[in-house]
């Protein structure tokens, strides 16, 4: 073993027997009364470490990450902004982090109402007649969103709507979504300038239809210039519109989805509002429904009584909703990343919502711009880019094997996080810029920098970015190796 | 420009078919399909004496960026599968019409809608335009 | 402008480059009868001070209470590096580990997380976790739904110890798959399944089976899980993580082991917080790990035959195969996953079964001051651990509110989920169901019966 892999081995390797981090457990020696035959017999596998190897070893890897505080992000889909610091700080007040879910009503007034005020400001962002925070991810939010459609339908004894619309562009949670709700997916095509084909769509629709599922600005980063027709179409044939919320960002303080006609939406408060990304959660997936679906949102919901002037919080159970389509986690949801996206909105307050969206779409309108100018081509040139915009790299990929997989793997050497690559899958050799707010000129003109720097290396002097990445902590993984020989824990192959 | 046995009967999902002398029938994904997918991963079988409908679904081969149905381009009784597969699933990717064919059916229904070779032939120009 | 960097001349620039007059125009393809001026109902902004101050107000409000609560989510010391460390910007503000090369931090601990839930569980594989306890028993129900499909059933049986939510919440996430969720009956006396009264011809996908129980109680799982086996049926098994370090694991319940376990993962690491986010754990058998939902991590190589990590099997997932994907679920609970690793970093096998015997051993101690006063007697004749229900001599509630007036967080009242007397479930009216974990002292425990005597010594008709 050289020295890099001894620094960079597991915790399982690092392990001594009867080595440990003695200030992290009680003292007790004492046999308990439990019955021997409940008992293991066998002692876990846990790492045997000290207090300070472990600091080392977490430090160190978290020095293998990419990640907002310390490279720019622009995945797209993802809105990666920064999420600042006081969210966290203050969200880890002991009075919140200390809090027992089913503790009384006596002792929770105060993180209550900080929920009551987020779901208040998340109606009036969205147009939304109520708001249930239950949802613990965007995919959840879906999941609560269709199970709503369909429990609206067969309210009403409509049995046969099972049918969801979805866009061929559609992330892939909104097919999967449909489908465990027991729903049968349509599949709607795109035109060629990104907006949904309106023909399609009217001999799409029909009394088995229970809904559509759109994002909008749309995965493509255009915004869905057909709204109006599409809300009318879906609404005569009896279906609901559902507003996945992905790129609600974009449109903050600008547009509402309930003026656009939607009647449910799932909105990411990972993305919009800013909440940590977590290296892949948690997320937080709140659901807004308009007046035909507020009695189906799922529980518990934050109530607010007023007695004698004074504010009393609470929740609203299933005994309060009965055609509630029920519960969705184990208590109200991620409660800790509802009280960072509070305090995130209390701080961009009002006018700031609007500036979320203006600068959002600032920022991704002049990097369109600027990388046109450099020569890289738009999947919809015609077309303002929402907060974010495709590139389509199949003319340097046909010409000079540079694909999508290549610059997303040599921004990483030029110490640029890669856009998203091969989404939508309508695009070929595409990705998916996602600039936000939050990144100042200077970045994004870096940013351009890197990827004319590419370009002309592959164009001009043949260069290959097949073996990029050079300077991560490693190099491209074999990722056939990874699923055909299983190995998903230490010292144990499949 | 991906290989294509004239012996062999096709379908526009890219799998191809092929008479045996007791009647039954042997079914795999074309060289062209396999391409698309990239080495492959996984592939899931289905149990013998399982019934299939012309154009459902009968097993699946994932690589490591899709994952693809195979569909019963007749209806019938699966007959034989290739458990080879289960541990060396790039047969397919290596000989997709020999080593790496996926099932055997006995078919219950006549074969209408398969492609000659010819037909297929046009299916692959036109996606290379 | 909050959190925004551009100055007037860069906004200038970059309108220039757009060949825009104002940012207004860049909205200019939304139909203009949809556009809006401003909100009505978000605040004015706060600056970091005020809002500071608007938060450690209200933190402070809902006090710093002696809580004895457990019913699923648990109050355990979290050693100060575990969150230290786990909110580094590096891991907390990265995103999914999809581009590996700039993730394998997160990628490695992930290896190491699943590593140490498949050592705890006694199964093969792990999964990079799910959203928490509850979900993961409905995610449980499905997977048993696809991978055993001999069974040809969709009605799942559930323990009659299996906590009453995560009833609820697999309802709502499977029911509209035709999934059906019912408890077997109950033996009353010690709060397990109850033998005679089971129906022996019965079918099912699956039965879930909860240890210890949501009542704290200790089953005879091994019984239990060959009586699911010989009619078809999996066993997952849904488990406190925790008690893992002292009772059987999962994998050698009865002659085959569980076939999947789950359960929720707060215990380890994870501050209570008013209910999330948590984690949900699940490991199963190899040979179901295709039909296992959520993210996997596998060790590979890299270009130059070095050690790498990256997600693995990802073509079961909504990304790839959409509508046919093992389910929608595109998050794992990433940042508590590191603070869990972490965690069991830290304690190791023996810490672990420490804080379990302290934990466990301070619950005895409380149930038996509370059991020696008059109208206070256990409800199950069964062993327990960590958790343990107890008869009042009158309704739960408002004794609990007149504990809460004194900062004492008394328990959960069952009648809350357990009404009245019901064939299957026994009567758990007035029952009280307490816990006392490693952070409660000898002093608090005295605190809690001082109070509860003097609560309980006021006549009924008095104290309602």
């Amino acid at each position: 073993m050289n020295v890099q892999e001894k620094l960079d081995s597991t915790l399982f390797e690092q392990s001594r027997r009867g080595r440990r981090a003695f200030a992290q457990a009680p003292d007790v020696t004492e046999a308990t009364d439990l019955p021997q035959a409940l008992l293991r017999r066998d002692r876990p596998g846990l790492p045997e470490v000290s207090e300070l190897q472990v600091v080392r070893h977490f430090t160190r890897l978290s020095q293998k990450n990419f990640s907002i505080d310390t490279h720019f992000y622009p995945l797209g889909s993802c809105t990666m902004k920064y999420n600042p610091r006081a969210c966290n700080t203050l969200a880890s007040l002991p009075g919140f982090t200390g809090r027992h879910p089913l503790g009384p009503l006596s002792h929770a007034q105060g993180f209550l109402s900080c929920m009551w005020e987020l779901q208040e400001m998340l109606k009036d962002v969205t147009g939304m007649q109520g708001v249930s925070l239950t949802p613990m991810a965007g995919a959840q939010g879906e999941l609560a969103g269709v199970a709503m459609i369909r429990a609206y339908h067969d309210s009403r004894g409509d049995h046969e709507r099972r049918e969801i619309l979805v866009p061929d562009a559609a992330h892939g949670t909104n097919p999967a979504t449909a489908n465990m709700c027991g729903c049968k997916v349509r599949e709607l095509p795109t035109t060629a300038e990104g907006d949904v084909d309106i023909e399609a769509l009217k001999a799409a629709v029909g009394e088995h239809t229970a809904g559509i599922m759109l994002t909008n600005p749309s995965t493509l980063g255009v915004f869905e210039r057909d709204i109006i027709a599409v809300d009318r179409i879906v609404r005569d044939a009896g279906g609901l519109l559902y507003y996945d919320g992905a790129n609600l960002n974009a449109i903050l303080g600008k547009v509402l989805p309930g003026d656009m006609g939607f009647d449910v939406i799932h909105m990411n408060l990972h993305k919009t509002f800013s909440t940590p990304h977590g290296g892949g959660g948690p997320g937080s997936g709140a659901v807004g429904v308009g007046e035909r679906l507020l009695p189906f949102l799922p529980t518990p919901v934050v109530s607010r009584t007023l007695r004698d002037g004074e504010a009393h919080y609470g929740w609203l159970t299933e005994r309060d909703l009965p055609q509630s389509i029920g519960r969705l986690s184990g208590f109200m949801g991620n409660a800790g990343v509802l009280l960072r996206a509070y305090v995130y909105m209390r701080m961009v307050g009002r006018e700031g919502m609007r500036r979320i969206a203006e600068y959002a779409t600032l920022n991704a309108n002049y990097l369109q711009a600027r990388l046109q100018d450099a020569g890289f081509e738009l999947a919809f040139p015609n077309r303002r880019a929402s907060h974010e915009f495709v590139v389509t790299l199949k003319r340097e990929a046909r010409e000079f094997e540079l694909t999508a997989m290549d610059v997303a793997k040599a921004l990483l050497d030029r110490g640029y996080h890669a856009p998203t690559t091969y989404f939508p899958l309508l695009v070929p050799e595409c990705l998916l810029i996602e600039p936000t707010e939050t990144e100042s000129k200077q970045t994004l003109d870096g940013f351009v920098d890197a990827m004319i720097d590419i370009l002309s290396q592959a164009r001009d002097r043949g260069a290959s970015f097949k073996e990029a990445p050079h300077s991560m902590p490693v190099r491209r993984l074999d990722d056939v190796k990874a699923a055909r020989e299983l190995d998903v824990r230490f010292g144990k192959t499949a | 420009m991906s290989e294509l046995p004239g012996d062999l009967m096709y379908t526009s999902e890219h799998e191809w078919l092929r008479r045996e002398d007791d009647g039954s029938v042997t079914i795999g994904i074309t060289d062209h399909a396999q391409a698309a997918l990239g080495d492959l991963v996984y592939v899931e079988l289905p149990e013998i004496g399982q019934v299939v409908e012309t154009g459902g679904d009968m097993a699946v081969v994932e690589s490591v960026k899709a994952a693809s149905d195979v569909y019963a381009p007749v209806a019938g009784e699966v007959t034989a599968v290739n458990e080879a597969l289960a541990d060396d699933p790039e047969k397919i990717n290596n000989d997709p019409y020999g080593d790496g064919w996926i099932v055997r059916l006995a078919p219950s229904d006549d074969d209408g809608g398969l492609l000659s070779p010819e037909d297929y032939q046009a299916i692959l120009d036109e996606l290379d335009n | 402008m909050p959190f925004i960097p551009h100055t007037e001349e860069d906004t200038a620039e970059m309108l220039a480059a757009i060949g825009a007059e104002r940012i207004e125009d860049l909205f200019d393809e939304i139909p203009a009868e949809l556009r809006i001026d401003s909100l009505e109902r978000v605040p004015k902004a706060l600056n970091e001070m005020e809002v500071s101050r608007l938060m450690h107000r209200r933190a402070q409000r809902d006090g710093a209470p002696s809580c004895f609560i457990g019913a699923g989510a648990y109050e355990h010391h979290i050693p100060a590096a575990v969150w230290e460390i786990a909110t580094r910007g590096e891991f907390y503000s990265a995103y999914t580990p999809y581009q590996a090369e700039a993730s394998q931090g997160t990628l490695q601990t992930i290896y190491e997380y699943q590593t140490m839930m498949c050592e705890l569980t006694g199964l093969d594989v792990s999964n990079a976790s799910l959203y928490d306890g509850a979900s993961a028993v409905a995610e449980a129900a499905l997977m048993a739904v696809r991978s055993n499909r001999k069974a040809g059933s969709r009605k799942v049986l559930l323990a009659p110890g299996v906590n009453p939510t995560y009833r609820k919440v697999a309802r709502a996430i499977a029911g509209n798959q035709g999934l059906e969720f019912e408890y077997l009956p109950m033996d009353t006396a010690d709060g397990g399944v109850d033998f005679e009264r089971l129906d022996q011809d019965t079918a099912p996908v699956a039965v879930v089976v909860q240890q210890p129980s949501f009542f704290g109680t200790l089953a005879d799982v091994d019984r239990l899980t060959d009586w699911a086996h010989d009619r078809g049926a999996f066993v997952v098994a849904v488990v406190n993580p925790t008690s893992l370090a002292l009772l059987k694991a999962p994998g050698h319940w009865g002659e085959a082991g569980a076939d999947i376990a789950c359960g929720e993962g707060q215990p380890l690491g994870v501050p209570l917080s008013s209910g999330g986010p948590y984690f949900g754990f699940m490991t199963c058998k190899q040979q179901h790990v295709r039909q296992m939902p959520g993210r996997i991590v596998g060790r590979t190589t890299d270009l130059d035959g070095n050690t790498g990590y990256a997600l693995t099997l990802q073509a079961r997932e909504q990304h790839i195969r959409r509508t046919k994907a093992t389910s929608n679920i595109c998050t794992n609970q990433g940042l508590m996953v590191t603070a869990a690793t972490i965690y069991l970093s830290l304690l190791g096998a023996d810490g672990l079964a420490a804080v379990a015997k302290a934990s466990h051993r301070n619950t005895a101690r409380l149930a038996r001051g509370l059991c020696g006063i008059a109208g206070v007697e256990p409800v199950f004749d069964a062993p327990h651990f960590h958790e343990f229900a107890l008869r009042l001599d009158r309704p739960v509630a408002p004794v609990l509110e007149m504990l809460a007036a004194r900062d004492i967080l008394g328990g959960y009242d069952l009648s809350i989920e357990y009404p009245e007397f019901g064939p299957e479930l026994g009567n758990l009216g007035h029952v009280l169901l307490v816990c006392a974990t490693e952070t409660k002292t000898d002093a608090d425990i005295e605190a809690y019966v001082t109070a509860m005597r003097e609560i309980l010594e006021t006549p009924v008709a008095q104290s309602a």
